[in-house]
């Protein structure tokens, strides 16, 4: 009876793997396994946005000519662009579990994905065992770089030690008086290490100011009663927070509707990505970054890449009735990055399809424009970027009935972020040895 | 005499499985030892359901397990799968020990929502603990077998042998002991737990043992879990995994024990596949796939052999 019931397992598993059948990529198509948040609580405010822009992306690309050079040219070196897209919820486990499907079944040749830091420090490892090119597009934590090393894994977006470097050096800039400060964060890795990085680099910044209290209610907490009214009995001269999606939007309104942002400074390390939701219910004076130059401080930026900008942001604007914020940029540049290194590999194995190795070698150390600034892929040996960032203040226009950013302030890559060779940690509390501010 | 034909479908449960190495592809292998690592953790807890108990806090132990093994091998240098395994065993045996008999007294939803407490408690200090990364975990190098460090391919195959080699064996074990006094006496209390103790066996001292039986192969099932995937964080211990669990012990129901390796690959195909081809709707396609399982086999996949053996018969 044992022997019946697995070999009719078996049979149905092999069955279920030959109806899947690997589609095995052409030479004429590149294949990119997308793996982003579709459901749960980040696909709101990450997940669905990222994937929105990068459908755009893919398509303009693929039609050829709809960006401006040096990415006029169609598809990844003339090659078509195919994409499978998996949802990033599940855990850790299943996420392991489908980049194996993606390298092995599916026979991608490139995965690009992952928001969530466990995430990204569970699926390195594989990538290296399978010898898969992988980019990690959006996850903030630096222990992926700082804890290992990895050959075909390389990071396209800057690690959040600059958010809240870039939050303090801000304030200092403006002129801002800091007698004391609180933090309201969310109890997981991301809401721990933020404030860790907020609080050095403001010890750094502001070494006499007093650190009130340092709250941290539950991740998907929703409710800040408790939370409001501790901040407002202490009167911390600032509030900082790295709370998104739900979570900041539910203490936003809490907290306005009982005049924290009054009596408080607030201060938010990725807080942009809330503005198309909250619209005039965000209130003004709000110091926030969008962890890059994305979103409103990248459309009010112009300069040279104004016109790649612009394409992003019209195109969004045009397909999904709202603007832009930081997940479709960040998902923006780990693409173009994607398309610059495949070409770049092309142009040097004589115009073939790259393997993983020969992409994994024109990747590192690269650098390429994108609508959120110069990425170079500067730490970890050439596979972990900086780019430089932006922090501003948020005002409602009456007239036309939008969100704007005012008195934005760009920071250099190299100025918000440590250089190579050094843990971002150690940086902060060595008080940002090598770093170039203009 | 009685125990042959367990020993004899053993072994051919074992040919059987070992050849899948020749034949699976790689992400097939994978995605079977994963499962097989699962269905482990389920064989406890379809150890307790025989007698009318459901843990839904399996996750505690397959946390305990991979969280003990991933400590033990980053902070000792141990990467023998043979050793790691033994180490999380006996920690998870320890554990199970001081909550079984606490346990044992309790049932239905008591039960329930006792060990689901205890793996939720383990969550949350573990959520808490950012110096072996908080809630974003850790990571393990590929375990060494005696010695010996494969890579890629042959890293899978050994992997996969030596999980189908524990399933088989601890298979056997479970269904000798089902098929023994003391696991015949759970499936008794099943019916009439008062007509259990008038008889004189100790219901309490009964429960106990399938508990630490299910703290064992949940443990078990975690180190080898970790081992394969090459990543913990706390999310083992959260009520979800464990939910899952449960899941594949009702799916597989408490009448056999290769349905319930059946059912955890089961599971593991179409969440995969349903991933695939509903990326933005598998929860639902999963969700529909369960409902059709429970309205159409309430006693689980094990009834699917019972009924054929009636017909046999």
């Amino acid at each position: 009876m044992i022997k019946k019931h697995i070999t009719g397992a078996l049979g149905a598993a092999l069955l279920a793997g030959g109806l899947a059948g690997p589609a095995a990529a052409q030479d004429d198509t590149f294949k990119i396994g997308v793996i982003t948040f579709l459901s749960g609580q980040a696909a709101e405010s990450f997940g669905v946005p990222a994937w929105n822009g990068g459908k755009l992306l893919v398509d303009m690309l693929n039609e050829g000519g709809k960006l401006p050079a040096p990415y006029d040219t169609k598809g990844f070196g003339g090659m078509n662009i195919e994409v499978v897209v998996i949802d990033e919820a599940g855990g850790a486990t299943k996420q392991v579990q489908e980049f194996r499907n993606l390298v092995q079944r599916e026979e991608v040749d490139a995965v690009v994905g992952y928001v969530s830091s466990g995430n990204c420090l569970a699926v390195p490892p594989v990538a290296d065992e399978l010898k898969a090119f992988t980019i990690l597009y959006d996850c903030g934590t630096p222990r992926v770089f700082e804890d290992g090393a990895f050959e075909y894994v390389f990071r396209t977006a800057a690690h959040a030690t600059m958010d809240n470097v870039s939050l303090a050096r801000y304030l200092k800039s403006r002129d801002f008086d800091v007698p004391s400060f609180a933090g309201l964060n969310q109890d997981y890795a991301w809401g721990q290490d933020s404030w860790a990085d907020f609080t050095g680099a403001m010890k750094q910044l502001y070494p006499d100011a007093e650190v009130k209290t340092a709250l941290f209610p539950k991740f998907g907490a929703g409710q800040y009663g408790t939370e409001i009214s501790a901040l407002l009995r202490e009167r911390p001269a600032l509030v900082h927070s790295s709370n998104w999606g739900g979570d900041l939007q539910g203490f936003l309104i809490q907290a306005t509707a009982r005049g924290l942002h009054k009596r408080s400074q607030v201060v938010l390390a990725a807080g942009d990505h809330v503005i198309p939701q909250l619209g005039n219910k965000m209130p003004d004076g709000i110091f926030l970054g969008a962890r890059g130059v994305n979103g409103l401080a990248a459309n009010a930026r112009g300069g040279e890449l104004k016109e790649l900008t612009d394409t992003l942001w019209m195109a969004y604007e045009d397909e999904y009735d709202t603007f832009p914020v930081q997940a479709p940029f960040r998902m923006w540049q780990a693409l173009l990055g994607l398309k610059t290194a495949v070409e770049k590999a092309m142009a040097d194995n004589g115009g073939k399809k790259p393997t993983d190795e020969e992409l994994a070698a024109a990747m590192k150390g690269l650098s390429w424009d994108a609508p959120s600034g110069r990425i170079e892929m500067m730490l970890a040996d050439g596979h972990q970027a900086i780019q430089p960032n932006a922090i501003g203040t948020t005002k409602w226009n009456e007239e036309t009935g939008k969100m704007e950013l005012v008195d934005v302030e760009y920071y250099a890559a190299r100025c918000v972020n440590p250089p190579a060779g050094i843990k971002s940690a150690d940086w902060l509390a060595q008080g940002f040895p090598g770093a170039e501010c203009d | 005499m009685m125990h042959l034909p367990v020993y004899v479908s053993a072994i051919i449960a074992f040919v059987l499985l070992a050849a899948g190495s020749l034949v699976l592809p790689d992400w097939a292998m994978f995605l079977f030892a994963m499962a097989l690592a699962k269905g482990l953790v389920c064989l406890g807890i379809v150890g307790m359901m025989r007698g009318g108990v459901v843990s839904f806090g399996q996750g505690l132990y397959y946390c305990l397990g991979a969280y003990t093994a991933t400590l033990v091998a980053n902070s000792f240098g141990v990467s023998d799968i043979f050793l790691l395994t033994l180490i999380s065993a006996a920690v998870c045996l320890a554990v199970g020990l001081v909550f079984g008999p606490l346990l044992s007294s309790y049932r239905g939803i008591f039960f329930a929502m006792l060990s689901l407490a205890l793996s939720m408690v383990l969550y949350g200090t573990l959520s808490k603990m950012s110096f072996i990364g908080g809630t974003d975990g850790l990571n393990i190098g590929a375990p060494t077998f005696l010695g010996w460090a494969p890579e890629g391919r042959p890293l899978q195959t050994a992997l996969y042998i030596y999980v189908v080699a524990i399933v088989v064996i601890a298979g056997a074990l479970m269904r000798i002991y089902f098929d023994s006094e003391q696991g015949l006496i759970t499936l008794a209390m099943r019916d009439n737990e008062l007509r259990v103790e008038y008889l004189g066996a100790s219901v309490r001292h009964v429960m106990t043992y399938n508990y630490v039986f299910g703290a064992l192969l949940g443990g078990i099932g975690g180190t080898i879990a970790v081992l394969a995937l090459g990543h913990v964080d706390p999310e083992f211990a959260f009520w979800t995994t464990s939910g899952e669990f449960v899941f594949v012990a009702i799916l597989a129901g408490y009448l056999s024990v290769p349905a319930v390796f059946v059912a955890a690959i089961i599971l593991e195909l179409v969440r995969s596949f349903s991933n695939l081809y509903f990326p933005n709707t598998w929860q639902l396609a999963l969700g529909i796939f369960l409902l059709i399982v429970i309205v159409a086999l309430p006693g689980g996949l094990g009834s699917l052999i019972k009924r054929s053996k009636e017909t046999d018969t």
